[in-house]
């Protein structure tokens, strides 16, 4: 019989449902066979013009009903699609969840198509009052919905039955890690039973790849997009903006026994600490990722020998991946040049909000398959950093326990660990 | 009964057109029949609350710091270094490095007037996506993006003011603030944190905050009018402001063991999410009254009423049939300030109890008076057009 509380005397956290969508399709099935046989997702961009941009690839997911339909209907789309999956599979009601909604999504704004189709259904003045005046003679709330924070997850409270005021979060690309911690909390409170965690973003517009763009944080290697997402390497250059979602179904392992579910993982920590450093570089001493993993580890009551496997953040960014082996290095000292340590992001881009939930889904997986997917295009190590990334090909292996790292802008560093098994 | 793990309220950080702090909003809101501040014709023909004049310098030291910001993560880093001041944990190193923080947000500010260039020129072509990408990639300052990102208040309170335990930032309008408050309490009294920074801003100053409400013709129009007397007027009833709110909420025993002064414990906070179109909200914020346990007697109650002549209505309706409330709606005075609305509400709450005295009426015609000590003060915030929630605060 398992344990039911923690080390800290808390309820354990089971999984029983997970679900995920990225540039590699929909649903577990399809996700998994092409991750491990180490396929990407990354393609050139064709909703919209790429004229003027300096970025013309990305991990867009382009199958979906709502993908030419602006950012809030695919996110929601995304989001349901996952959700029903991890639903389904905990064999709960899809109608009647039961139990609180944490989203991760990314922040909102009026689509360009909308600003300018209000704006051309006029010809009085100009600018912004021209807008205003169109607007408040709207009839129909559907413009609306999308610029609120809160619909996305007012939709999905409705379609799934959730209880109370769903949560909707940015932590930025640490956000889907956020969504879990916050429904592991909320179970270790004995607030409720179960959670439905999802991380999800659809928001990959023109102008949020100009942004990045801007900011020079995007890969620029268009010529062989499957190339483009290359972690660890010496010529990584940049991440590749994609879209996806995650989802979870966290129980108590207790309540999940008592209803037969199948356990497909444990929640064993959650480990955060900001930094003040810079709006968008991590403090030079990797500091707080490092205080992130240390924080993660005492949550979860295990020491740095009881991890086997890492999924890493592993953006394919010079500053990211620089500082995320620092971070590994110092906490897990000379043990971490033999313990494996993956980038999903290699195959599916970074999927912003969504990549926390994603890459937890993915991790509960690998324990699940006994098998780890590859960091592909690894065909020219950085010398510095000095890590097993479990290149190119997938590999076999019984893998216990899982530490995934999610770092975001705005000094975010939020770290889960999982494990098979209850203790 | 108090116990060591009570929430209470040991900083306050206010900013509305009223001017900012806790003493300057005590000194304002006692003064009987007090008119607003209002700004009719910058974005006529809505009526805002403007912000008052603010020395960024007071709270945000560096130059450079305030630069990569805009006036809403200004404002809410502004009112965040306030309540830390206030609770004496700002410049203690120890105390903001262990200190958690959940920020309700919604966006920061775009470029208004490349917007509205890109705009123009749409008139006359037909490959807008070609435009848009002419345009953004030659006329977008790059570090724009970190200002209108909404978890970058956050951010810029961690760099500031150096708080990094934890950064959460909650979207979804006032229910973000309901939630962020009820989520830092839940964490203090469950013994996961034992002080939390929590709180937001709003800077309506700026065309997308209007729109953001009047896509759903939610602004209200023509002369300005107290929150409770807009229905029936031109347009959907609420009037927005600048302002931002913050608390720090605190583990009793941790506020009492560092010897600091408690304004108020925070009770109960409760929130939900009426399905609203099937005519819900009525019970539900009924429903929500039951939950929070209210005390017999007389009860002092803040309200954040935005105005939105629905939500209102409801709100008023349900608070009416229970005549034990007397019920000040602040945003007559401040302005509906989104996220903000329910932090603020709360820290209004939390002076009455501290200052053991309520608030005369903000609208003579509707709110009665309230006489005697305060020893309990409610507060709610039902949300212009989706969540709700309220919270007890009570004599520390």
């Amino acid at each position: 019989m398992a344990n039911l509380r923690d080390h800290m005397g808390r309820p354990i956290v089971a999984v029983t449902g997970i679900g995920v969508v990225t540039s590699l399709g929909v649903g577990k099935k399809d996700n998994w066979e092409a991750l491990t046989s180490g396929k990407s997702g990354i393609h050139p961009i064709t909703r919209f013009p790429v004229d003027q941009l300096n970025t013309r690839i990305s991990g867009m997911v382009d199958f979906l009903p709502s993908s030419s339909k602006g950012a809030s209907h695919l996110t929601y789309e995304l989001a349901e699609t996952a959700a029903q999956e991890a639903v389904s599979e905990a064999g709960l009601d899809s109608g009647d969840f039961g139990g609180p909604l944490f989203l991760a999504s990314p922040p909102v704004e009026l689509d360009w198509a909308d600003r300018f189709s209000l704006y051309n259904s006029d010809k009085q003045d100009s600018g912004s009052e021209r807008l205003l005046r169109v607007a408040r003679a709207l009839k129909e709330l559907d413009v609306f919905e999308t610029t609120q924070f809160g619909s996305i997850a007012d939709r999905l409270a409705d379609r799934f039955g959730t209880r109370g005021l769903p949560i909707t979060l940015s932590t930025a690309c640490a956000s889907g890690a956020t969504a879990i911690q916050l429904g592991v909390e909320a179970i270790r409170r004995g607030e409720c039973d179960k959670a439905l965690s999802i991380g999800a973003d659809g928001s990959a517009t023109a102008e949020a790849l100009i942004r990045f763009s801007l900011l020079s944080a995007l890969s620029t290697h268009n010529d062989i997009p499957e190339k483009a997402s290359k972690p660890f390497s010496k010529d990584r250059d940049g991440f590749v903006l994609a879209e996806g979602s995650g989802a979870l179904v966290l129980e108590s392992l207790e309540a999940a026994l008592a209803r037969g579910a199948t356990i497909l993982g444990i929640m064993r920590g959650c480990g955060e600490k900001a930094d003040d450093f810079h709006r968008t570089r991590s403090k030079p001493d990797a500091s707080p990722a490092i205080a992130a993993v240390r924080a993660v580890l005492a949550d979860a009551g295990m020491s740095e020998d009881e991890i086997e496997y890492v999924n890493a953040h592993g953006t394919s960014t010079p500053e990211n991946d620089k500082m995320e082996h620092l971070s590994l290095s110092t906490v897990f000292g000379e043990r971490i040049a033999s313990m494996p340590v993956s980038s999903n992001k290699s195959m599916i881009g970074h999927t912003l909000s969504a990549a926390g939930a994603v890459e937890a889904a993915f991790s509960l997986m690998t324990m699940r398959e006994s098998v780890i997917p590859p960091t592909i295009n690894y065909d020219n190590p950085d010398p510095a950093i000095v890590l097993d990334v479990v290149p190119n090909k997938k590999r076999n292996a019984e893998v216990g326990t899982v530490l995934s790292n999610s770092f975001g802008f705005g000094g975010q560093n939020t770290c889960l660990v999982m494990a098979r098994e209850p203790v | 009964m108090s116990s060591p793990h009570d929430v209470v309220i040991t900083g306050i950080g206010l900013v509305s057109s009223l001017g900012e702090g806790p003493d300057a909003h005590w000194q304002k809101l006692t003064q009987p029949g007090l008119e607003p501040v209002l700004e009719a014709t910058r974005f006529a023909p809505y009526t805002i609350h403007p912000l008052p004049e603010i020395d960024w310098n007071l709270q945000i030291a560096k130059r450079g710091d305030q630069r990569q910001m805009e006036t809403w993560q200004r404002l809410g880093t502004y009112a965040a270094g306030l309540a830390l001041d206030d609770a004496g944990i700002k410049g203690n190193d120890e105390l903001s490095t262990t200190m958690d923080m959940v920020v309700a947000a919604g966006g920061g500010e775009r470029d208004e007037a490349v917007d509205a260039a890109i705009l123009a020129a749409s008139e006359s072509r037909n490959d807008r996506d070609v435009l848009l990408n002419e345009k953004l990639t030659t006329e977008l300052r790059p570090t724009l993006f970190l200002a209108q990102l909404s978890n970058l208040l956050a951010g810029n309170i961690s760099i500031v003011h150096k708080v990094t335990g934890s950064s959460r930032t909650f979207m979804g309008e006032e229910g973000a603030g309901v939630s962020a408050v009820e989520t830092a309490a839940a964490r203090i009294r469950s013994g996961q944190s034992t002080h939390v920074l929590v709180g937001g801003a709003f800077q309506t100053e700026h065309s997308d905050m209007l729109l953001g409400y009047e896509l759903a013709g939610y602004l209200h129009r023509g002369p300005w009018k107290p929150v409770w007397q807009r229905q029936g007027s031109e347009g959907g009833g609420v009037v927005t402001g600048s302002g931002g709110a913050f608390l720090v909420l605190e583990q009793r025993e941790h506020a009492k063991n560092r010897g600091r002064k408690i304004y108020a414990e925070l009770g109960p906070v409760v929130s939900s999410r009426a399905r609203r179109r099937r005519g819900e909200l009525n019970s539900e914020i009924a429903a929500l009254l039951k939950q929070a346990a209210l005390p017999d007697g007389d009860l002092l109650t803040i309200s954040a009423a935005s105005g939105a002549h629905a939500a209102t209505a409801a709100e008023k309706a349900v608070l009416d049939a229970n005549p034990a409330l007397a019920v000040r709606a602040f945003s007559t005075l401040t302005g509906h300030m989104k996220e903000a609305q329910f932090p603020f509400a709360v820290a209004l709450a939390a002076m009455a109890v501290d200052r053991k005295a309520g608030y005369p009426v903000f609208d003579a015609t509707v709110e009665r008076p309230f006489e005697g000590t305060p020893t309990s003060v409610l507060a709610t915030a039902i949300g212009y057009h989706q969540f709700e929630g309220l919270g007890l605060v009570k004599a520390a």
